[in-house]
């Protein structure tokens, strides 16, 4: 080391020693966050571009749906299933103990309007679309849906009862603009 | 053979600036010796490494003619196969090819479990080729998406799903990976590029693979290290000549496939365009996969191993549980050389755990029939058992079977294992 110090400057190999760690420490450090951060663009520019988030709302028209019908819209690119319930299925959703379910959740809480019941239609567990939308398919033991794919029930209110999802229906954000008009997103 | 080509003054004078040629005499040449009792089952490293080449062939044809959009790629791959120029013929080696890739590695897989290959010193050796399996399912699973037919959309829907099971930050994670908020346009086109890059990382690993191979060289059917020159030959001309001859053997099944039941593997789903909005009602994976859905599925709420492994639905949902046991059938493989405790690496002098060995295997190939069938009635209670029993076959036989078992002698060497016969 001593022909790397610098006796004109008056500086030891010690702290000459000292001074040259600290430069690669830092070097180090800043180099390795500067790439670190750069990581960051290429991952983000996998996420939804801004014309991917800007159809990010859908209008539907409820007036021909009649009761005990139902219609799958499509909103960002996802089924949503809209329903108009007889009083039966309100009454069987409204009778369970929410607490007693697998994901507890009051029929109550899941709609605006009792008789519209309002979801995604994409089941919780691996994202197929569970079957019941038309008359003749397989609404399972609850008398709502029913996910062919691995068996999940859900009952009259979207709400998971027997089977392999952990999750209700989602409810995505929606207001009814007049009586007849609903805006989903 | 080697001296009189090392004399030629072109190879001389490339030899003196980059020594290519001796490093490839003694990679797969004349100077690498080979244990030389290698049997058949020897030959589906070879086989793997010639379906690598022919799916990158063939696949960078492919794509010179195939459209990565929601609106084109269905009818792009039509087109593939009416118009293009023998499109039809590349793209059933293509399709078949991918099968044929698991067929050899799946076989190159069970052999190194029965002969002990995983075993000191070949830990890493084997390592590296779990990576490779990894990374092949990924390019599958990948390109299986690119037809965008009804099971494209749906296996990649069902399988980008599984990461919404991580807590907290599932849901972003699936959003990253749709690039949206569901399978669609951006999905399609990361899948194509990273379907096209993937195949080159494979090829990196099988670099490391062949590197670690080198190293110790190959295992053999006996499982006993090589004594002396005179328990190997040179790799060149004895087993390049012998996988070839497999090759051929390979290519005469392969070629049947391709020409006479070019879609006996596929689904026919899958010739139906993507449809968001109707699921098909029985999704199922490639064959290849199907072992892996099995495990996936068997974990619903009311399976003791789930309630075992989520302490009675404390620790995670079934999903979750279902995901995490399905990566851990394939990552548990990391650990097999240091589960297994048994000094003895063939299964020809274990008598224990050679049946192990085959029960495993059939288990296997039952996890597979089940991933077939629907999850309902009986074919779910059969799925938890196999399940139940793949893991305790991993986990608990493994390690005590080989410390309780006594093995059968073993021979001195691989020459005297002939010799001693009276041969």
């Amino acid at each position: 080391m001593s022909d790397t110090a610098n006796p004109a400057a008056g500086i030891s190999d010690e702290e000459e020693k000292s001074r040259r760690d600290f430069l690669i420490v830092a070097t180090s450090v800043v180099g390795g966050l500067g790439t670190a951060l750069a990581v960051w663009p290429f991952v983000h520019s996998m996420n939804p571009a801004k014309d991917t988030l800007a159809l990010s709302t859908t209008e539907v028209d409820l007036s021909p749906i009649e009761e005990g019908q139902s219609i799958t819209v499509t909103w960002q690119g996802k089924p949503v299933f809209v329903r108009n319930r007889t009083a039966a299925e309100i009454e069987t959703a409204r009778s369970v103990k929410a607490a007693d379910l697998i994901d507890p959740e009051t029929d109550e809480a899941r709609v605006q309007k009792a008789e519209w019941l309002i979801m995604v239609g994409v089941c919780t567990h691996l994202g197929c679309i569970p079957l019941g939308q038309k008359a003749g398919e397989p609404k399972g033991d609850y008398d709502g849906w029913f996910c062919p794919c691995h068996g999940s029930h859900y009952d009259t209110s979207g709400r998971i009862r027997k089977g392999p999802a952990p999750l209700n229906l989602p409810i995505p954000a929606y207001e009814f603009l007049d009586d007849s008009i609903v805006k989903i997103g | 053979m080697a001296f009189k080509f090392f004399e030629n003054p072109v190879v001389k004078w490339v030899e003196y600036r980059m020594p290519v040629f001796s490093f490839l005499d003694h990679s797969l040449g004349s100077s690498y010796p080979t244990p030389k009792n290698l049997n058949y089952w020897w030959n589906f490293g070879s086989l793997a490494g010639m379906i690598l080449v022919i799916m990158i062939v063939s696949g960078i044809v492919l794509a010179m003619n195939y459209t990565p959009h929601v609106d084109y790629a269905f009818e792009s791959v039509e087109r593939i196969m009416r118009d293009v120029n023998y499109g039809w013929l590349i793209r059933y080696i293509h399709m078949n090819g991918g099968s044929a890739f698991f067929i050899c590695v799946y076989i190159h897989l069970f052999r190194g479990m029965y002969f002990g290959s995983y075993k000191e010193p070949r830990e890493l050796l084997w390592i590296i080729g779990v990576f490779i399996l990894l990374a092949m399912m990924a390019t599958a699973f990948m390109g299986y998406v690119l037809p965008w037919g009804q099971m494209s959309f749906w296996g990649a829907t069902v399988i980008t799903n599984l990461f919404s099971a991580i807590p907290f930050v599932g849901d972003s994670i699936v959003t990253l990976l749709w690039g949206g908020f569901s399978v669609d346009n951006p999905t399609l086109n990361r899948f194509f590029s990273l379907h096209y890059l993937m195949p080159f990382v494979i090829v990196g690993l099988v670099v490391f693979h062949i590197w670690a191979l080198h190293m110790h060289r190959s295992n053999n059917p006996l499982g006993i290290d090589v004594k002396g020159p005179e328990d190997m030959i040179p790799f060149h001309p004895y087993y390049t000549v012998k996988d070839l001859f497999g090759m051929g053997v390979f290519m005469l099944i392969f070629m049947f496939f391709v020409f006479y039941a070019p879609n006996f593997f596929g689904e026919p789903d899958n010739y139906i365009k993507a449809n968001p909005l109707v699921t098909p009602p029985h999704i199922v994976p490639e064959w290849y996969f199907l072992p892996y859905y099995a495990i996936l599925r068997a974990f619903t709420t009311d399976f003791f191993l789930y309630q075992i492994v989520s302490l009675g639905g404390f620790l995670m949902s079934a999903k979750l549980a279902g995901v995490l046991a399905m990566f851990a059938s394939i990552l548990l493989f990391l650990l097999l050389p240091w589960l297994d405790r048994s000094k003895v690496r063939s299964n020809r002098f274990r008598p224990i755990n050679f049946w192990f060995f085959w029960i495993f295997f059939l288990d296997c190939l039952f996890l597979g029939y089940i991933g077939g069938k629907p999850a309902e009635g009986s074919f779910i209670i059969m799925g938890q058992i196999a399940t139940t029993y793949y893991f305790a076959h991993i986990i608990l036989i493994i390690p005590i079977v080989s410390i309780l078992e006594r093995p059968k002698p073993i021979p001195e060497s691989i020459s005297s294992a002939v010799t001693a016969a009276g041969h």
